[in-house]
């Protein structure tokens, strides 16, 4: 299978609303899903400027998805639907 | 701690700077509720979409700076915005209670659900020392009278039926300040309050809030305004403190300090002092630099004020350093906490405090890109030592740095029931025994007969970096600013 992408919006806005916080998943996802899920923080993914009003910052990228207003279980319950 | 609350909380000041920059701040600050919580949107949180909005609008009373106890329920929010921005000075108390958020949860007691067996141990019964637990229809009851909320009960219940009732608020403030009222709704006795912001954190519903001292920032931005930033801000944001000053100087600030150069001659004038207390013979000093610490003596603790140190804090001398540059500037400190906004109140040279949330919020809502932004540096860098004033245990090793005495530090990391109980024992004894100290710094070389002399104070765990307003966990920042001290050369040597 091929690995996933998960990229964590490191940018002033993403950073600012909480994406600090998800750090976590650094540990939790491949303790959850094994090695099959990259995590990597990124520089700005350039959505705040993109999707004013879709949900907002912090912002997650699985691959070509794109999860505003991301949290740990939002994240999480997102890749275990993906994964199922 | 919620995230979702400070997200709201967060968001709610994104759209308050938004409407102040966008040319018709009166009439767009009316219709933040509205498109927070448009016309058929989800019910997040409360029972309907009104009730949503009204909680909305007495948050966004409190970001245009004022309480919500006094609120006038008839008044637009054009109209707080117009005092606001007429405004000279913020208000004096810094936080406020938000009656419409506060659920008005259980009040806090020790209660035996259902799950009660009516056992024939009842182990309940026989550890309550107060006599409270009766057997009533073969349930254990509990007299609310003759309760002292110990808790002695609770674990010994082999059903585990029998649970403590928390309310966040109260059990977040380490100085019993924030009580339900006779209605249920938490309610701050001020006269006690030491402003730490434990309870803005402690609330899930996100019912307690500082008074934002946001707009009286925002009106002076491009005139002549120099913002202090404090040392714990490493890590917070994005990028360097060096990008960060950058950033704020296209944010309209005129100059950015640190306040670690001010921690620099706390040192030295605290090392002075340490020195001069203890060769007239006293036990011991309390150093710190922490508002929160000293409003918690003033309030509750003035029998320890024999051994509290008199040097001023590294915001007292950087904003002094600043107006005596530039008599017409105004001051903005940069602040991880609340406690710093009573502080601030009280110290002439400053004249607002921001802290790091709003700051953040400011870049979100113009949407600035710290690590894009160029590097600048400060006037005067600041030393290593200086710059770990933020972190526990940062201010007792910078005076033993210099100190001509051997120090012996005890490190309070964070104030609660227990550290509050050995400062009391610090102050009724004159003393600070060793062998209670957990040993906490490695530098420390517990000395039996002497006992420890140096006790730091720090009203958050971690320090600043733990403050209500932080931004990043403490993991996070706590790594950012080390690798950033390893970078930073220590101070000279005198």
């Amino acid at each position: 299978m091929k690995q996933i992408e998960l990229k964590i919006c490191l940018g002033t806005s993403c950073y600012v609303m909480g994406s600090s916080h998800l750090h976590e998943l650094v540990d939790m996802v491949p303790s959850r899903f094994g090695d099959i899920v990259n995590v990597v923080g990124h520089n700005c993914l350039g959505q705040c400027s993109k999707n004013l009003e879709a949900g907002g910052p912090p912002y997650v990228q699985v691959d070509d998805e794109i999860i505003p207003d991301a949290s740990i279980e939002k994240v999480l319950q997102y890749l275990e639907i993906k994964l199922k | 701690m919620s995230r979702q609350t400070i997200h709201l909380k967060k968001e709610v000041l994104v759209r308050i700077i938004k409407a102040f920059f966008s040319g018709d701040f009166i009439n767009n600050i009316r219709l933040v509720p509205f498109q927070m919580r448009p016309k058929g949107s989800d019910v997040s949180y409360r029972c309907c979409i009104y009730k949503e909005r009204a909680v909305l609008r007495d948050r966004i009373i409190s970001g245009l700076g004022f309480g919500i106890e006094n609120d006038d329920e008839t008044l637009d929010l054009g109209i707080y915005a117009e005092q606001a921005l007429k405004r000279e000075k913020p208000e004096d108390i810094p936080l406020t209670v938000i009656e419409t958020a506060c659920k008005g949860c259980t009040p806090n007691r020790i209660h035996i659900t259902d799950l009660c067996q009516g056992c024939v141990a009842r182990p309940c019964q026989s550890t309550c020392r107060f006599g409270a637990i009766s057997i009533i229809n073969g349930k254990s009851v509990i007299d609310g009278a003759k309760c002292k909320n110990c808790k002695m009960c609770v674990p010994v219940c082999p059903y585990n039926a029998i649970v403590k009732i928390s309310v966040p608020c109260e059990d977040s403030c380490p100085v019993a300040a924030i009580q339900k009222n006779a209605h249920g709704f938490a309610q701050i006795d001020y006269d006690k309050c030491i402003t730490c912001g434990k309870c803005i954190i402690g609330c899930p519903f996100g019912a307690v809030h500082e008074k934002s001292q946001l707009i009286d920032v925002l009106k002076n931005l491009n005139k002549k305004i120099i913002a202090l930033i404090a040392p714990s801000i490493v890590g917070q944001f994005p990028g360097n403190i060096y990008q960060l000053k950058s950033a704020m100087l296209k944010l309209g600030f005129s100059d950015v300090y640190e306040v670690a150069q001010g921690a620099d001659i706390t040192t030295k004038n605290e090392a002075l002092e340490f020195k001069e207390r203890l060769e007239k013979g006293e036990p011991l000093m309390t150093t710190s630099c922490c508002a929160g610490y000293f409003n918690f003596v003033e309030k509750h603790l003035p029998e320890i004020k024999r051994f509290v140190s008199d040097t001023k804090t590294p915001l007292y001398y950087i904003a002094e350093q600043a107006k005596a540059r530039h008599p017409d500037a105004v001051t903005v400190f940069i602040s991880p906490c609340t406690a710093k906004k009573s502080e601030a109140h009280a110290c002439a040279n400053v004249d607002y405090v921001l802290n790091y949330e709003e700051l953040g919020a400011v870049f979100v809502a113009l949407n600035m890109e710290i690590t894009a932004c160029e590097q600048v540096p400060f006037d005067t860098e600041s030393s290593r030592e200086g710059r770990a004033f933020g972190i526990t245990g940062g201010v007792a090793a910078a005076v033993a740095s210099i100190s001509e005495i051997r120090v012996n530090p005890c490190i309070i990391n964070g104030l609660n029931k227990d550290s509050i109980k050995r400062l009391r024992q610090i102050a009724r004894e004159g003393r600070c025994p060793p062998a209670d100290c957990a040993p906490q710094d490695a530098s420390r070389a517990p000395d039996a007969a002497s006992g420890c002399n140096l006790v730091e104070v720090m009203c958050c765990e971690n320090g600043c970096i733990g403050g209500n307003a932080a931004i990043a966990p403490e993991k996070i920042s706590k790594k950012a600013l080390a690798d950033f001290l390893k970078m930073t050369p220590a101070a000279d040597q005198p």
